[in-house]
């Protein structure tokens, strides 16, 4: 035949990036949220102290040198949005993270052991789904937070770790844990239908004929092909869980001080609210466009991906 | 001027990719009570042809470009929506080909079949509801009374393509469109469905659009025929002279590139031996003649069957069961057992073809896989070149997974679309130790491409970036990459164009030729086994009927099964054709 | 279909038993000593109760008290921190947030559905994509800023609509809207899907084939299939509301049942802990046999008996 060298192939992955490119709506997302990101971790670090007070300047309305204005006790607030950001941010991403892992290889083991043990692994997910999630978490957290302290200051006082970080720190972990720990049943849920139609794809009993084992098949045959769907349903979980974290802490259970979070800016900003709507409304404003760019990002991410919308 | 006058239609799609010629420039005419058949390949233009006719195609992307649509002397094309809705299902009905998914699952039969002359006419439900259970009962479905207040999905396959053909004539209209109404039946059903509609056209005086990719089926009913290729008519005239005297090279190819029972080929004719293309500088297609047609048929014909007579028996297989248990969940009903395979014995001598037809659920593809191991067996022996397959464990199997493989009927669903070619393909060899370093392996892998018929430069591309016929290769490729000596083809070339069946059956032969492969052929389609197969094995609720070597079981069936089989196979042959015309 | 019910209820009590496991070690998990609440307890009332409730014995002997105190005197403990038995406390919230839920269910029905159906019917217009962009707000927007903003925009400006507070027939309608507004997005967002699903569907083709008009497609083909996700959604979501919202009710000051898990969980009341969980478990596996059987009535394929399989 011919003597050309191979051409190089278009990857499903580069299919589907290709279509989303041509979302406008997703691409806008990408790009707010890529910007939020930016702010909150590259920029934050050559802002102001987010926790200095500075009592003769409440209520500061914006100017060159707070951009945002101040709030009830003269704290920056430009500033102590991208820190609260961080937080926010880093819960939604590592719990998703946390989720992902657990939801994963749980619903794959699940759908590809079938049978019985599939059966008893679903119940457990039916019972952990009829559990109030919100309760589950306070006494975690309240549970968890016990240990927290504890190993705050077994590391301090064992490996010389500031104590204000090694605090800020150890105070949000227990928070990723509790809600990663019950995130990700959704997920497993979905990954447990797709591997139950791929087993019987097929290309998967082509493997089987071929003589691949068990390890080779799941890993190298069927969990590729659930990626797609697990990336855009954890692309739609970040905003949940950052909207978790919120209520939490707008209830007073979530990220303590010094720590901030969105939520928190917001529920101090509420307290304002009729006489300097901006601390609600600018925090509100960070927090939205967040929420909403994910949310969008993951709608278009399931546009591109969706097997029906692509060719044959 | 006829009843139906269809005159220079286009409907062009435009998307992103650009735009395609659907429907290019066509011309045709039905008149009242006549059977005309739209025969093309997948892509040809022929639904779209009956769905820019009733407005039923969505716009964007689909855009009528141009044309006239005379119907009882009136323009239909571009009439108001309020006025084509009410030609729509009233005096045209349309039937479609898969009655499953065309049937709507959350309503009764009844309502369904009642609707149409519920939206036209005014009449009460009463009436409509008993005019509905009368068209029910003429299109010949049993116990009707009792079984109009069922789903969809109550129904077999053959009863609700019944149920739609129902409420398409329902309203008694003047003009039906059938859309493939019998691909996705079996063909026992197929010649059921086709004979009620000629009763419809006989009682009821309907003309019939039959639209269809099987030239066979369309000689059973239409007394016209009409081409198409690419979006354009090739060729249209009375049925007879089409099948006596074809005049244009794609249909010539057509016609001589399907199996049937009468084929003498060693390897079949395709369409390339009679039609060459060319794309001109428009961007529109050429179609010619070869000029060599003559001597590459003449050339086919010369080719004798290498005798492969060989009396080792590779495999054996006895009294195999397979059955399976559905039902008995929490509290649930008593277990019910399925027997799928239930005490099949055959045997394949090596080097040969041994072909399994049945209808679908007859228990066909469950013993391919039971065969392979890909099934747990009941009960019975599998004995492979000596050795029992049916106590090995997992790793005793690796050896005999080599040897033995498998084609499936999807080609779309057979390789992992997340892996390359060239991936798919050295695969296989790492995990069974074949080739000696990476660069053995690829030089095997081009190899192997090129014997399937494909080229080197696709090493890299992805599945989703072939065609179907491609794909099919690929599979082909990857199941020769272990070198095995027998592949079970599963209904391997089933969804396929005639054109491209062609080609892969050629392709089977020809390395059943050089590689001594031995073949269990598991297919529905009567003709294609009667080509491929040394030895037929009829296969009905998950017994073996009949088996004897292809000369002798089409000639003379015994079994009263076999008999009825072959008698609804449409032929597509010019002796039966004649016959039906008298 | 009796059989199938049965089937689900005594699946539902292996389950509520798996759920009080859950709780009974967490609670006893958590840190802080029962019993010490804002009400001064004397010490004896706490010994009495310890003795009562079985707190002084093992914990393998309180793991089987509890439950079988419930069967038994349907007996929910006593709730250390109010001092008072967990049934009165639930008897009492929870006609109040059932009310709340019925009234953030029917806004939610009455608002997301439509919206649902005209965004899929009028599919990637203008239209579509306002109303889906309310909906993302709806979703993205906490509730903790929805309430505020409507108690001073609305319940200001409205005579007769209270800022907080409950006691008057309207007061359900400002709590129930805030509470009522996610689902009423994320049933928008179901229902748009689920329709056109549906309408991408062979059979749709078949409707308009037989002529028939394009709302009567939609109405009597699109709908009763579309609206399978939106169903299987409000199982659970309308157990969630019925059982109410600590926000909603923070807000609005209702005195509702979602204070009492926020509370219990706080104030380390264990019985008010596994009471309410319980209460809310029990909710559940029945709006979920609920939203089962009315999948069942809707599409004959999954009909009940069969979907036992």
């Amino acid at each position: 035949m011919s003597e050309k060298t191979p051409e190089a192939g278009s990857s499903l992955w580069r299919d589907a990036w290709l279509r989303m490119g041509k979302n406008k709506a997703a691409m806008a997302s990408l790009g707010v949220f890529t910007l939020i990101v930016f702010m909150c971790f590259g920029v934050a670090w050559f802002c102001k102290d987010p926790n200095a007070v500075t009592l003769t300047n409440k209520f500061a309305s914006p100017s060159g040198e707070h951009w945002m204005g101040t709030d009830a006790l003269g704290r920056d607030l430009f500033s102590r949005i991208l820190y609260g950001g961080q937080i926010s941010i880093l819960v939604g991403l590592i719990a998703t993270a946390v989720s992902v892992c657990i939801g994963v290889t749980y619903g794959a083991v699940s759908g590809f052991a079938g049978g019985r043990p599939d059966a008893l692994m679903m119940r457990i997910v039916d019972t952990l789904l009829s559990i109030p999630f919100l309760v589950v978490v306070i006494v975690l957290q309240a549970v968890l937070s016990v240990w927290s302290s504890d190993t705050s200051s077994w590391i301090v006082q064992h490996w010389n770790w500031d104590k204000t970080f090694t605090d800020r720190l150890t105070n949000i972990v227990p928070l990723f844990f509790a809600l990663g720990l019950f995130g990700w049943l959704t997920l497993a849920r979905i990954v447990r239908a797709q591997v139950m139609s791929l087993k019987e794809r097929e290309f998967v009993e082509a493997a089987r004929a071929l003589g691949y084992d068990r390890f080779r098949i799941l890993f190298r045959h069927i969990i590729p092909n659930t990626l797609g769907p697990t990336v855009v349903y954890a692309t739609l979980t970040v905003p949940g869980f950052i909207m978790y974290e919120a209520t939490l802490s707008f209830l007073g259970l979530g990220v303590e001080a010094p720590n901030s979070s969105w939520g928190i800016l917001i529920k101090e900003g509420a307290n304002f609210m009729e006489t300097h709507p901006a601390l609600l409304i600018i925090p509100g404003i960070f927090f939205s466009l967040t929420l909403f760019s994910l949310n969008f990002l993951g709608d278009g991410l399931r546009d591109a991906f969706d097997v029906k919308a692509s060719k044959d | 001027m006829s009843f139906l006058e269809v005159k220079n239609l286009k409907t062009y799609f435009h998307t992103r990719a650009g735009t395609t010629r659907a429907v290019d420039d066509i011309s045709f005419s039905l008149d009242k009570g006549e059977i005309v058949g739209v025969v093309g390949e997948s892509g040809s233009g022929k639904s779209v042809t009956c769905h820019s006719i009733l407005g039923l195609l969505p716009q964007p992307p689909a855009k009528i470009e141009g044309g006239n649509v005379s119907f009882d002397g009136g323009e239909i094309l571009g009439l108001d929506p309020p006025l084509l809705r009410a030609i729509r299902g009233k005096r045209i009905s349309m039937i479609f080909q898969d009655p499953m998914s065309c049937l709507n699952p959350y309503l009764r039969i009844l309502d369904q079949v009642a609707e149409p002359i519920l939206v036209h006419e005014d009449v009460t439900r009463e009436e409509a509801e008993s005019r509905a259970m009368e068209m029910l009962k003429k299109v010949g479905i049993r116990d009707a009374e009792g079984r109009a207040n069922s789903y969809p999905h109550e129904f077999s396959g053959g009863m609700r393509q019944r149920a739609m053909i129902a409420m398409a004539l329902v309203t008694k209209p003047d003009i039906l469109f059938a859309d493939e109404p019998t691909t996705a039946l079996d063909v026992t059903v197929q010649a059921r469905i086709l004979g009620l509609l000629r009763d419809m056209r006989d009682e009821l005086g309907v003309a019939v659009l039959f639209i269809s990719h099987d030239l066979g089926v369309v000689a059973d009913v239409a007394d016209r025929v009409v081409v198409m290729y690419n979006g354009k008519i090739v060729e249209q005239t009375d049925v007879l002279s089409l099948f006596e005297n074809p005049s244009h090279p794609y249909v010539k190819g057509l016609l001589a590139c399907r199996p049937t029972f009468e084929t003498k080929y060693h390897t079949l004719p395709t369409v390339e031996d009679f039609l060459e293309t060319e794309t001109s500088s428009d961007g529109s297609l050429i179609l010619r003649e070869r000029p060599d047609s003559q001597e590459r048929l003449a050339a086919l014909e010369r080719e004798v069957e290498p005798s492969a007579c060989s009396d080792i028996t590779l495999l054996q297989v006895d009294a195999l069961k397979v059955h399976f248990q559905s039902g008995g969940g929490f509290l649930g009903k008593p277990l019910e057992v399925v027997k799928a395979v239930d005490g099949v014995n055959l045997q394949i001598q090596k080097g040969q073809t041994l072909g399994l037809v049945g209808e679908s659920g007859c228990g066909k593809t469950t013993m391919g896989r039971a065969i392979l191991r890909l099934v747990h067996a009941t009960g019975g022996d599998v004995t492979y070149d000596g050795s029992s397959l049916t106590s090995l464990s997992g790793m005793e199997l690796l050896p005999f997974r080599k040897r033995m493989q498998i084609i499936f009927q999807d080609p779309y669903a057979s390789l992992n679309p997340r892996m390359t070619i060239e991936q798919a393909l050295i695969e296989p060899m790492i995990v069974h130790g074949l080739g000696a370093d990476l660069e053995d392996r690829r030089s095997r892998v081009v190899d192997l491409l090129e014997e399937v018929g494909l080229s080197s430069a696709h090493l890299r591309r992805y599945p989703h970036e072939f065609s179907g016929g491609q794909r099919q290769r690929l599979c082909v490729a990857r199941a020769l990459a272990v070198e095995p000596e027998f592949i079970v083809c599963d209904e391997c070339v089933s969804a396929m164009d005639v054109s491209v069946q062609a080609q892969v059956l050629n392709l089977l032969r020809e390395l059943q030729d050089r590689r001594g492969l031995t073949y269990l052929f598991i297919s529905h389609d009567l003709s294609v086994v009667k080509f491929v197969s040394d030895e037929v094995a009829v296969m009905q609720a998950g017994r073996i009927v009949e088996l004897n070597s292809s000369e002798a079981l089409y000639q003379n069936p015994r079994e009263e099964y076999t008999k009825e089989l072959l008698h609804a196979v449409p032929r597509g042959d010019l002796e039966t054709l004649r016959q039906r015309l008298h | 279909m009796f059989r199938f019910i049965l089937g689900r209820l005594l699946q539902g009590l292996l389950v509520l038993f798996a759920l009080y496991t859950i709780t009974f070690f967490l609670a006893k998990a958590m840190p802080g000593e029962p019993f010490t609440t804002e009400k001064n307890v004397s010490e004896t009332t706490k010994q009495y109760l310890r003795k009562l409730y079985g707190l002084d014995k093992p914990l393998p002997a309180q793991y089987i008290i509890y439950p079988s105190k419930i069967i038994t005197d349907r007996d929910f403990g006593v709730s250390t921190s109010k001092g008072r038995p967990v049934r009165d406390i639930i008897a009492q919230s929870f006609p109040v947030s059932l009310i709340l839920g019925l009234g953030a269910m029917s806004f939610a029905i009455g608002i997301g559905i439509p919206i649902g159906i005209i965004s899929a019917v009028r599919k990637n217009s203008w239209v579509d994509w306002s109303l889906m962009a309310v909906a993302m707000v709806g979703i993205c927007v906490p509730a903790f800023t929805i309430g505020p903003l409507l108690q001073i925009l609305i319940a200001a400006n409205v005579p007769g609509l209270k800022v907080a507070g409950w006691g008057n027939p309207l007061d359900f309608l400002l709590p129930a809207f805030t509470l009522g507004l996610v689902s009423a997005a994320y049933l928008a967002r179901l229902t748009r899907g689920g329709v056109l699903e549906i309408l991408s569907q062979d059979f749709i083709r078949t409707a308009h084939a037989k002529g028939l008009s394009p709302t009567r497609v939609i109405l009597k083909h699109g709908l009763r299939g579309g609206l399978l996700p939106s169903v299987a959604y409000l199982g659970p979501a309308f157990a969630a509301m019925i059982s109410g919202s600590f926000i909603v009710e923070t807000i609005f000051q209702v005195p509702g049942m979602g204070q009492h898990f926020v509370n219990a969980a706080i104030s380390r009341d264990e019985f008010l802990l596994m009471g309410v969980a319980l209460f809310f478990g029990f909710l559940i596996i029945m709006m979920n046999l609920i939203s089962d059987i009315l999948t069942g009535i809707l599409d004959p394929r999954v009909r009940i008996g069969k979907a036992a399989q």
